[in-house]
Protein backbone atom coordinates (compact mmCIF):
# COMPACT_ATOMS: atom_id res chain seq x y z
CA UNK A 1 0.00 0.00 0.00
CA UNK A 2 1.06 3.76 -0.96
CA UNK A 3 1.37 6.56 1.36
CA UNK A 4 -1.67 8.43 1.13
CA UNK A 5 -1.76 12.24 0.89
CA UNK A 6 -0.02 13.44 -2.09
CA UNK A 7 -3.04 15.37 -3.37
CA UNK A 8 -3.55 13.09 -6.26
CA UNK A 9 -6.62 11.06 -6.89
CA UNK A 10 -6.09 7.42 -4.77
CA UNK A 11 -6.76 4.32 -6.18
CA UNK A 12 -8.89 1.27 -5.03
CA UNK A 13 -8.98 -2.28 -6.61
CA UNK A 14 -11.54 -4.55 -5.51
CA UNK A 15 -11.48 -7.89 -6.85
CA UNK A 16 -13.60 -11.08 -5.67
CA UNK A 17 -10.03 -12.74 -5.37
CA UNK A 18 -7.57 -11.02 -3.25
CA UNK A 19 -4.68 -12.74 -5.62
CA UNK A 20 -6.50 -10.76 -8.26
CA UNK A 21 -6.57 -7.38 -6.84
CA UNK A 22 -3.29 -7.72 -5.24
CA UNK A 23 -1.69 -8.69 -8.60
CA UNK A 24 -3.82 -5.60 -10.35
CA UNK A 25 -2.15 -3.71 -7.83
CA UNK A 26 1.16 -4.89 -8.53
CA UNK A 27 0.46 -3.81 -12.20
CA UNK A 28 -0.36 -0.15 -11.46
CA UNK A 29 2.75 0.07 -9.25
CA UNK A 30 4.99 -1.23 -11.56
CA UNK A 31 3.69 0.95 -14.84
CA UNK A 32 2.54 4.13 -13.20
CA UNK A 33 5.01 3.53 -9.84
CA UNK A 34 4.91 5.07 -6.22
CA UNK A 35 3.08 7.96 -6.05
CA UNK A 36 -0.40 7.51 -6.79
CA UNK A 37 -1.51 6.16 -3.58
CA UNK A 38 -3.17 2.72 -4.22
CA UNK A 39 -4.78 -0.23 -2.19
CA UNK A 40 -6.33 -3.46 -2.99
CA UNK A 41 -8.71 -5.77 -1.42
CA UNK A 42 -10.46 -9.18 -1.67
CA UNK A 43 -11.67 -11.97 -0.72
CA UNK A 44 -14.16 -12.30 2.08
CA UNK A 45 -13.85 -12.40 6.02
CA UNK A 46 -13.83 -15.95 5.75
CA UNK A 47 -10.84 -16.26 3.81
CA UNK A 48 -13.43 -17.17 0.53
CA UNK A 49 -13.51 -15.65 -2.75
CA UNK A 50 -16.14 -12.14 -2.51
CA UNK A 51 -15.84 -8.94 -1.26
CA UNK A 52 -16.44 -6.82 2.24
CA UNK A 53 -17.85 -3.31 2.26
CA UNK A 54 -15.46 -2.79 5.74
CA UNK A 55 -12.33 -3.90 3.84
CA UNK A 56 -13.54 -1.79 0.46
CA UNK A 57 -14.08 1.41 3.33
CA UNK A 58 -10.41 0.63 4.83
CA UNK A 59 -9.29 1.01 1.54
CA UNK A 60 -10.44 3.90 0.53
CA UNK A 61 -9.53 5.72 3.60
CA UNK A 62 -6.00 4.53 3.37
CA UNK A 63 -5.54 5.77 0.02
CA UNK A 64 -7.86 8.80 1.05
CA UNK A 65 -6.93 12.64 0.09
CA UNK A 66 -8.87 15.98 -0.70
CA UNK A 67 -8.25 14.92 -4.36
CA UNK A 68 -10.91 11.99 -4.12
CA UNK A 69 -10.82 8.04 -4.79
CA UNK A 70 -11.76 6.24 -8.00
CA UNK A 71 -12.62 2.60 -7.22
CA UNK A 72 -12.50 -0.27 -9.40
CA UNK A 73 -15.09 -3.45 -8.97
CA UNK A 74 -14.86 -7.14 -11.24
CA UNK A 75 -18.26 -8.52 -10.87
CA UNK A 76 -21.55 -7.62 -9.17
CA UNK A 77 -21.50 -8.07 -5.75
CA UNK A 78 -18.84 -5.73 -5.67
CA UNK A 79 -19.79 -3.01 -7.02
CA UNK A 80 -22.96 -3.27 -4.34
CA UNK A 81 -20.27 -3.62 -1.07
CA UNK A 82 -18.48 -0.36 -2.42
CA UNK A 83 -21.66 1.52 -2.69
CA UNK A 84 -22.06 0.42 0.95
CA UNK A 85 -18.59 1.02 1.23
CA UNK A 86 -18.90 4.66 0.28
CA UNK A 87 -21.90 5.18 2.50
CA UNK A 88 -20.07 4.29 5.73
CA UNK A 89 -17.72 6.72 4.69
CA UNK A 90 -17.29 9.59 7.41
CA UNK A 91 -18.79 13.17 6.80
CA UNK A 92 -18.86 14.42 3.06
CA UNK A 93 -15.97 11.99 1.74
CA UNK A 94 -18.28 9.63 -0.18
CA UNK A 95 -18.98 12.87 -2.60
CA UNK A 96 -15.54 12.54 -3.08
CA UNK A 97 -15.12 9.00 -4.17
CA UNK A 98 -16.20 6.92 -7.80
CA UNK A 99 -16.75 3.92 -8.94
CA UNK A 100 -15.75 3.73 -12.36
CA UNK A 101 -16.89 1.48 -15.62
CA UNK A 102 -14.26 -0.31 -16.43
CA UNK A 103 -12.19 -2.85 -16.25
CA UNK A 104 -10.28 -3.81 -13.34
CA UNK A 105 -7.01 -4.38 -14.95
CA UNK A 106 -6.71 -1.56 -17.72
CA UNK A 107 -8.71 0.76 -15.74
CA UNK A 108 -6.84 0.96 -12.96
CA UNK A 109 -3.96 1.33 -14.45
CA UNK A 110 -5.15 3.97 -17.05
CA UNK A 111 -6.53 5.42 -13.95
CA UNK A 112 -3.63 5.50 -12.02
CA UNK A 113 -1.67 7.03 -15.16
CA UNK A 114 -3.79 10.07 -15.33
CA UNK A 115 -4.02 10.75 -11.17
CA UNK A 116 -0.26 10.37 -11.43
CA UNK A 117 -0.33 13.72 -13.93
CA UNK A 118 -2.28 15.76 -11.09
CA UNK A 119 -5.81 14.86 -13.19
CA UNK A 120 -8.79 15.59 -11.19
CA UNK A 121 -11.69 12.96 -10.21
CA UNK A 122 -13.93 13.57 -12.73
CA UNK A 123 -10.93 13.14 -15.33
CA UNK A 124 -9.28 10.21 -13.84
CA UNK A 125 -12.96 8.35 -13.90
CA UNK A 126 -13.70 9.54 -17.59
CA UNK A 127 -10.25 8.55 -19.22
CA UNK A 128 -11.09 4.93 -17.15
CA UNK A 129 -14.43 4.54 -18.95
CA UNK A 130 -13.47 5.61 -22.25
CA UNK A 131 -11.81 2.07 -22.42
CA UNK A 132 -15.33 0.78 -22.01
CA UNK A 133 -17.30 0.46 -25.17
CA UNK B 1 3.38 29.99 -30.62
CA UNK B 2 6.02 27.70 -31.80
CA UNK B 3 5.00 24.54 -33.66
CA UNK B 4 7.91 21.37 -33.49
CA UNK B 5 7.75 18.47 -34.88
CA UNK B 6 9.97 15.24 -35.24
CA UNK B 7 10.01 11.72 -36.24
CA UNK B 8 11.50 8.84 -34.71
CA UNK B 9 11.42 4.78 -35.04
CA UNK B 10 10.70 2.97 -32.15
CA UNK B 11 13.50 0.49 -31.63
CA UNK B 12 11.80 -1.83 -28.40
CA UNK B 13 11.35 -4.81 -29.31
CA UNK B 14 7.82 -4.98 -27.73
CA UNK B 15 6.91 -1.92 -29.41
CA UNK B 16 5.06 1.00 -27.97
CA UNK B 17 3.01 -1.90 -25.54
CA UNK B 18 1.59 -0.79 -22.16
CA UNK B 19 4.24 0.31 -20.29
CA UNK B 20 6.19 2.28 -22.70
CA UNK B 21 2.93 4.09 -23.22
CA UNK B 22 2.42 5.04 -19.94
CA UNK B 23 5.88 6.44 -19.81
CA UNK B 24 5.43 8.47 -23.11
CA UNK B 25 1.68 9.88 -22.04
CA UNK B 26 3.15 10.56 -18.68
CA UNK B 27 5.90 12.93 -19.96
CA UNK B 28 3.78 14.39 -22.40
CA UNK B 29 1.91 15.32 -19.24
CA UNK B 30 4.59 17.23 -17.73
CA UNK B 31 4.57 19.92 -21.08
CA UNK B 32 2.33 22.71 -21.31
CA UNK B 33 2.29 21.89 -24.99
CA UNK B 34 -0.25 20.42 -27.41
CA UNK B 35 1.46 17.54 -28.38
CA UNK B 36 0.06 14.97 -31.01
CA UNK B 37 1.52 11.40 -31.98
CA UNK B 38 0.71 9.30 -35.09
CA UNK B 39 2.99 6.22 -36.02
CA UNK B 40 2.89 4.75 -39.70
CA UNK B 41 1.35 7.80 -41.37
CA UNK B 42 -1.70 6.85 -39.54
CA UNK B 43 -4.45 9.14 -37.58
CA UNK B 44 -3.26 11.79 -35.30
CA UNK B 45 -4.00 11.39 -31.33
CA UNK B 46 -3.66 13.60 -27.96
CA UNK B 47 -0.29 12.02 -27.04
CA UNK B 48 -1.51 12.75 -23.31
CA UNK B 49 -4.19 10.70 -23.61
CA UNK B 50 -3.24 6.78 -22.21
CA UNK B 51 -6.11 5.46 -23.64
CA UNK B 52 -5.65 6.43 -27.29
CA UNK B 53 -1.66 6.22 -27.04
CA UNK B 54 -2.19 2.79 -26.10
CA UNK B 55 -5.00 1.62 -28.91
CA UNK B 56 -2.66 2.75 -31.36
CA UNK B 57 -0.65 -0.59 -31.18
CA UNK B 58 2.77 0.25 -32.51
CA UNK B 59 5.21 -2.23 -33.23
CA UNK B 60 8.69 -2.29 -33.06
CA UNK B 61 10.30 -0.46 -36.11
CA UNK B 62 7.26 1.69 -36.72
CA UNK B 63 7.93 5.39 -37.30
CA UNK B 64 6.56 7.56 -34.81
CA UNK B 65 5.77 11.36 -35.25
CA UNK B 66 5.61 13.93 -32.19
CA UNK B 67 4.07 17.32 -33.23
CA UNK B 68 3.80 19.99 -30.61
CA UNK B 69 2.50 23.16 -30.47
CA UNK B 70 2.67 25.70 -27.68
CA UNK B 71 4.66 26.97 -24.86
CA UNK B 72 8.45 24.56 -25.40
CA UNK B 73 7.58 22.40 -28.03
CA UNK B 74 10.54 22.42 -29.16
CA UNK B 75 11.60 21.15 -25.40
CA UNK B 76 8.54 18.36 -25.42
CA UNK B 77 9.39 16.79 -28.91
CA UNK B 78 13.01 16.77 -28.04
CA UNK B 79 12.61 14.44 -24.62
CA UNK B 80 9.46 12.62 -26.31
CA UNK B 81 11.78 11.04 -29.07
CA UNK B 82 14.92 10.71 -26.41
CA UNK B 83 12.73 8.42 -24.57
CA UNK B 84 11.59 6.22 -27.78
CA UNK B 85 15.08 6.18 -28.61
CA UNK B 86 16.24 5.30 -25.18
CA UNK B 87 13.78 2.31 -25.41
CA UNK B 88 12.02 3.71 -22.99
CA UNK B 89 14.75 3.28 -20.36
CA UNK B 90 13.67 -0.47 -20.32
CA UNK B 91 16.42 -2.11 -21.49
CA UNK B 92 16.73 -4.37 -17.80
CA UNK B 93 13.34 -5.09 -17.76
CA UNK B 94 13.33 -6.55 -21.11
CA UNK B 95 13.91 -10.14 -19.91
CA UNK B 96 10.93 -10.41 -18.11
CA UNK B 97 8.48 -9.40 -20.27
Amino acid sequence: MTAPGNGKVGIVIVSHSPLVAQGAADMVRQMVGDDVPCAATGGNPAGGLGTDPNRIREAIEAVWSEAGVAVFVDLGGAEMNAEMAIEMLEGDRAGRVRICNAPVVEGAVVAATEAAGGAALDVVCATAEELSP
Amino acid sequence: MSTARTAVTITHPVGLHARPAVKLTKLAKSFPAAIRIRGAEGAWVDAKSIVKVMALKLKSGTVLEFEAEGDEAAVAVDALRSLVERDFDEGAALHHD
